[in-house]
């Protein structure tokens, strides 16, 4: 099924075939590491006493899996896709196209098998060792050359907003992975950062806030304005809205990392930039979420019936939720009952789960039928199955987290009258144990929905064939 | 602290950049009609 040489005026969509079909099945993999580590926190002798199944080393084999791994496919299967689609052109550099593709699975076949082996550098979201580093950047400078090259030959004129969300994500990301990444190898599988001390750690959240800020965020707002209005067939609520929400939310988060170090060796300015910074990420973030959601409106009842339309918009939801609680909870007194609590775990998931993972599922429901020929997908009563246990398992995770988190943080404050501790740790670890097993109920929802999703998504194709798409002749702009 | 030494120039490095892709923008008219571009990708694919 490989597309004709350069110069037919076809899309490439066997690329943004490949990264759709592989974000399905990292998203099994990625969620059912995920699964495994909830259930271990609550019943811990299922590593076995077997090191590669331990928690500390598949914690990041599930993060990894599921943000760059199934995260990672599903913005390179959309933004290939929708820069072709608004820009009316083949994407540019068909070849280094398919090296993006070919060369991020090693990535992940690579932390798939390293991590477990206990190969890491310590550092949280950015675990992989040196070699692996250089061709993330490799893969990610071919992703930079396709995505712009392909914006540059572009032959409508106006550059569609999802097109700047997925170009803001794509520059970001290569910055903070090379500063955050700076490291002195010792060998082959081992190196040491560049950074010490409370710089190493000033550094790494300045990554790891932005990591969410662009990879999870900006990238996959790209893929709610263009999906959320083709699927419900209507144009953005306020375009002018989304142009303010693109500029005002790159501007801002750059900001925001220091709010992960509250109460630590970092200078307390720093610490109250990043808050107040995070404070100020709420507009933005909310006037996005408003404007995708008012898009449905006057037509309100395209989600009663339609179940992708659905994912996008409750995607939407979870977004301006968890875009509410993260600024909450970078006020330094509220953090300081919140921070090392699993509330941080409940608040990543929602944005994760709900946000991330629903806008995902959505988007690539669309486009799955399409790219095999089909008009929907085999099954839409298994979309509609797949949204709620998904959302059901979702609501159980965060609300078991939630609760989980708030009674840890009054208890570790806890003094009796003279002074000293009431509980001991050990006793709120025994006091969380009902809402692990609460969690693992919720992972469990989430991951059937996928297993589901991931049958549904084995019908379409191999019921349907792969099409290709003529590019549309040139017209006046 | 040394590492605001890099870390704050970087940012502001990357601030006027966004500035500039802004500036840029506006003055090659990419924001001209602006609410008709919304509609556009409904047209055609």
């Amino acid at each position: 099924m490989s597309d004709a040489a350069e110069g037919t005026a076809h899309y490439n969509d066997t690329v943004v075939r490949q990264f759709s079909l592989m974000a399905v099945v990292w998203g099994v993999v990625g969620m059912l590491v995920g699964v495994i580590i909830a259930a271990q926190l609550a019943w811990p002798e299922l590593n076995f006493g077997i090191p590669w199944l331990s928690y500390g080393r598949l914690r990041p084999l599930h993060t990894n899996a599921v943000i760059f791994a199934f995260g990672g496919c599903a913005l390179f299967a959309t933004s290939y896709w929708v820069v072709q689609r608004t820009c009316h052109v083949r994407l540019f550099a068909s070849q280094l196209a398919s090296f993006t593709f070919w060369g991020w699975q090693a990535v992940i076949v690579a932390a798939a098998v390293s991590l477990p082996l206990g190969y890491t550098t310590g550092k949280e979201y950015a675990e992989l060792e040196w070699p692996i580093d250089i061709l993330i950047t490799l893969v990610w400078v071919a992703y930079a050359v396709v995505f712009f090259g392909t914006i540059g030959i572009r032959k409508v004129r106006h550059i569609y907003v999802a097109n700047w969300f997925y170009g803001a994500f794509i520059i970001a990301v290569a910055i903070l992975h090379v500063v955050n990444s700076a490291e002195v190898p010792a060998g082959w599988m081992k190196s040491y950062s560049a950074y010490a001390g409370v710089q190493d750690a000033m550094v790494q959240w300045w990554y790891g806030h932005n990591a969410v800020g662009f990879f999870l965020t900006a990238g996959f707002l790209g893929m709610m304005y263009y999906f959320i209005p083709k699927q419900a067939e209507r144009p953005v609520y306020s375009y002018r809205l989304s142009i303010v929400h693109f500029w005002a939310l790159i501007f801002t988060y750059m900001w925001a990392g220091p709010h992960h170090l509250h109460y630590t060796a970092l200078p307390d300015w720093t610490q109250s930039v990043g808050m107040v910074f995070s404070l100020i990420l709420l507009a933005p973030s909310w006037g996005g979420m408003i404007n995708g959601v008012m898009t449905l409106s006057g037509a309100w009842h395209k989600l009663r019936d339609d179940p992708v339309l659905r994912f996008l918009i409750v995607s939407l939801s979870f977004y301006g939720m968890s875009t509410f609680e993260g600024p909450m909870m970078s006020i330094k007194t509220v953090n300081s009952l919140s921070h090392y609590t699993d509330w941080t775990i409940g608040h990543v998931h929602s944005g994760a789960l709900g946000w991330v993972g629903l806008v995902s599922m959505g988007s690539l429901y669309y486009l799955i039928p399409r790219l095999f020929g089909a008009k929907k997908m085999y099954s839409v009563k298994a979309i509609e199955l797949h949204f709620w246990i998904a959302t059901i398992g979702i609501v159980l995770y965060i609300a078991a987290m939630w609760i989980a988190g708030v009674m840890q943080g009054l208890m570790w404050r806890a003094v009796n009258a003279d002074g000293t501790l009431t509980y001991t740790f050990v006793e709120s670890v025994k006091a969380t144990y009902p809402f692990y097993v609460i969690r693992v109920t919720g992972g469990v929802m989430y991951l059937a929905g996928m297993l589901v999703m991931a049958w549904n998504t084995w019908m379409t194709v191999t019921g349907g064939r792969s099409v290709r798409v003529a590019v549309p002749m040139p017209q006046a702009a | 602290m040394d590492i605001l030494f890099i870390l704050i120039p970087l940012s502001v490095a990357l601030g006027l950049l966004i500035l500039g892709a802004l500036g840029w923008a506006v003055w090659r008219g990419q924001f001209d009609s602006i609410e008709a571009e919304g509609e556009r990708i409904l047209r055609s694919d």
